[in-house]
């Protein structure tokens, strides 16, 4: 017990919990006599402060990591809460399974991917990772101990997906694996001149491929405004012993927080033009280790730090199919006035698979991502206009990437939360949960 | 060089040092005997070592602390593995020494966990280590025991006794095959240690492979991080006039 700083990714908010605990057995956990409000804690990866307490308890997690069974034939894994994609992946990939479902890095936790719903490359195809949870274990105040499914407690188990952590101690989670006979992905990527180009394509790519993104660069105006790179692969169906390799270890670490103007505007449009301008022909094709595929910033640990002890925000929204190339254009427009650089902004459509989850974030429509420096006021100023857009075009913003959204904007974009509260456990709380039910 | 191991006991298998040595070896598809007081955690334990890879895990329930039951863990590891190739002992508590100063009932019972059981359950696999005339055995003594501090002197004082134990031991050991290991961890970033202010705090996966290759390697005292073989020096060397007048 004593008073440590925690943080997100996003290194902004800073939060002071007045407890964290380091739990070696999920079941230790005296949920039901604690004088302060709980929040479970991964691996910090979530940007803003959905894994922060400030002023509460945080139950530091990443101990529990054990795998509770594992069935090499039917890929059905259960583990507890605090095992990393990372060490999922190191056991069962050379049984010839992986994830259904990966982030862009795969330091998160099971219980962080069902509390955050987390989502990927193949959205639309598989939907979002809570459609591929079997089932989980939640330690409510109350004293129960409930196993979720979808047919036992089915509606804690709506709420749990995509619920923040907010509904219980998520203890286990069982999920169901997806079949590869390699660990090479085939790749491709195309070079394309503007976003209504780049949207053209990844429709055009979902429709044959199992994984799509796409980066643009926002730095540039007029006609070449979100030209970008349309990345798209599939795992290699030739089988292969690769599948016996290591996962990768970071390549390299960075140690300390970078000055200011490391990422400034002036570098992010350079870094945007050389990445662009990297690949000279209009489509280039290779074979890939799923890592450098899936993981790529992973080889960098710690890059966060790039962005100085200011810190950075993630902006993530999506908006409904219908006029979303539209609303991006007028949000990147609004971006660029607000003189915000965005060093690596995504762009990907998700597909109609609905997710079990009631507060899941994705919707079928285009998502956009952006990463900036923690500039400030007025930063906050024009993503507040982009919410704006956002939400009158009946789209909403990432909870989990989140460390500014107003309120009331939350609670407009998400109408189903008047029937997720009566879910949360009175115990557990979040700084994120705290800021959007005030209107300040 | 990698050891040939394919057996291995371990006493107080649900400590986190423990556990991370056992899962480096689970990759190497051995057979674990674990001995711990908790059955749900023992199995949890059980599970995760056979999902990354372990030939097998049987689990026995028991308080360490009842000496009783040690002939009998002997006894069934045997008979489960056949050969024993490792035996890590790993079991103990650190209970607070504020809470020791006042209560001599339990300094004993520190005494009894940490160093008497230790004792006893090493008293019985060396014969029987001695009696197969191969393997290893291991304990989890502590750089704590190379000197009693005044904040952790009941705890440091148990892990004296074994270190010494284990010293006679690996001489008495050394000419029948058996390999002895001491090992002194640091502080290490466990759920035991959480909260404490400690130097130098180690992670469990940089113990646990140090250790690993400790057993691989046959080393007889095992510092790590190895940093510690340093600080321990300079501490062992202090005048005791001005050792007794740190406050750590």
């Amino acid at each position: 017990m004593q008073s440590r700083e925690s943080q997100s990714w996003g290194r902004y908010p800073h939060a002071t919990p007045h407890n964290i605990l380091d739990v070696a057995w999920p079941r230790d956990v005296d949920v039901a006599n604690q004088s302060e409000t709980l929040l479970a804690y991964g691996l910090g990866r979530s940007y803003g402060d959905v894994c922060l307490n400030d002023g509460g308890t945080i139950l530091r997690m990443s101990h529990c990591d054990r795998v509770l069974g594992f069935d090499t034939q039917t890929g059905r894994i259960r583990a507890e809460s605090g095992l990393s994609i990372a060490d999922l992946l190191a056991i069962v990939i050379q049984h010839g399974w992986f994830v259904p479902v990966t982030p862009g890095t795969k330091y998160v936790t099971l219980g962080g991917a069902v509390a955050n719903d987390i989502h990927g490359k193949n959205h639309h195809r598989v939907g979002t990772f809570g459609c591929h949870v079997v089932g989980f274990e939640v330690v409510r105040s109350d004293g129960s101990c409930k196993v979720c499914t979808q047919a036992e407690n089915s509606d804690l188990f709506a709420a749990t997906i995509g619920g923040l952590g907010l509904t219980g101690l998520i203890t286990w989670v069982e999920i169901q694996l997806q079949r590869i006979s390699s660990r090479l992905i085939n790749e491709e990527s195309l070079k394309v001149g503007s976003l209504k180009e780049v949207v053209a394509a990844i429709e055009e790519s979902d429709a044959v491929w199992d994984y799509t993104v796409s980066w643009i660069d926002v730095t540039q105006t007029g006609a070449y405004m979100g030209r970008g790179l349309v990345l798209r692969g599939a795992f290699s169906s030739v089988p292969d012993l690769t599948l016996h390799l290591k996962p990768a270890k970071p390549l390299i670490t960075i140690p300390m927080n970078a000055p200011q103007w490391l990422l400034s505007r002036p570098t992010i449009r350079v870094f945007n033009s050389l990445w662009y301008n990297r690949q000279q022909s209009r489509v280039k094709s290779r074979l890939i280790d799923l890592e450098p595929f899936f993981y790529p910033l992973d080889s960098i640990a710690q890059w966060n730090l790039l962005y100085g002890k200011r810190g950075m925000l993630q902006y993530q929204c999506v908006v409904p199919s219908s006029g979303g190339v539209e609303v991006m254009h007028e949000i990147l427009k609004v971006m660029q006035r607000g003189k915000v650089s965005s060093f690596l902004a995504v762009v990907k459509k998700f597909g109609n698979i609905a997710s079990p989850g009631l507060m899941s974030f994705p919707i079928p429509g285009l998502t956009l991502t952006l990463d900036m420096p923690n500039t400030g006021q007025r930063l906050f100023e024009t993503l507040d206009r982009c919410d704006e857009l956002v939400l009158q075009a009946g789209g909403r913003v990432y909870a989990a990437k989140d460390a500014r959204v107003r309120g009331e904007t939350f609670r407009a974009m998400y109408p189903q939360l008047p029937s997720f509260i009566p879910f949360i456990d009175p115990a557990f709380s979040s700084s994120f949960w705290r800021r959007i039910q005030s209107d300040h | 060089m990698r050891l040939d191991v394919s057996t291995m006991v371990i006493i107080g298998a649900t400590s986190a040092i423990a556990h991370g040595v056992a899962r480096l070896y689970a990759e190497r598809g051995i057979t674990f005997f674990l001995v711990g007081r908790n059955e749900e955690h023992l199995r949890a334990m059980a599970s995760d070592l056979v999902a990354r890879g372990a030939k097998g895990a049987n689990v026995y329930i028991a308080d360490l602390r009842m000496r009783d039951v040690h002939a009998d863990i002997v006894r069934q590891s045997l008979a489960d593995l056949g050969t024993v190739d490792v035996v890590f002992i790993a079991h103990g508590t650190m209970p607070d020494q504020r809470e020791l100063n006042t209560d001599v009932d339990a300094t004993l019972d520190c005494f009894m966990t940490n160093a008497v059981s230790i004792v006893s359950i090493s008293h019985r696999y060396a014969t029987a280590l001695e009696a197969q005339g191969s393997g290893s055995l291991v304990v989890l003594s502590s750089v704590a025991g190379e000197r009693g501090r005044q904040s952790n002197y009941t705890y440091g004082s148990a892990k004296a006794a074994v270190t010494a134990y284990y010293s006679g031991l690996r001489a008495r050991l050394a000419p029948k095959g058996v390999h002895v290991l001491t090992v002194k961890p640091g502080p290490v970033d466990t759920p035991m240690t959480s909260g404490l202010a400690m130097p130098l705090k180690a992670t469990v996966g940089v113990v646990a492979s140090d250790i690993a290759r400790g057993i691989d390697k046959r080393v007889n005292v095992l510092y790590t991080p190895g940093v510690w073989r340093l600080v321990m020096a300079v501490v062992r060397a202090l005048p005791e006039s001005i050792f007794m007048k740190l406050k750590f």
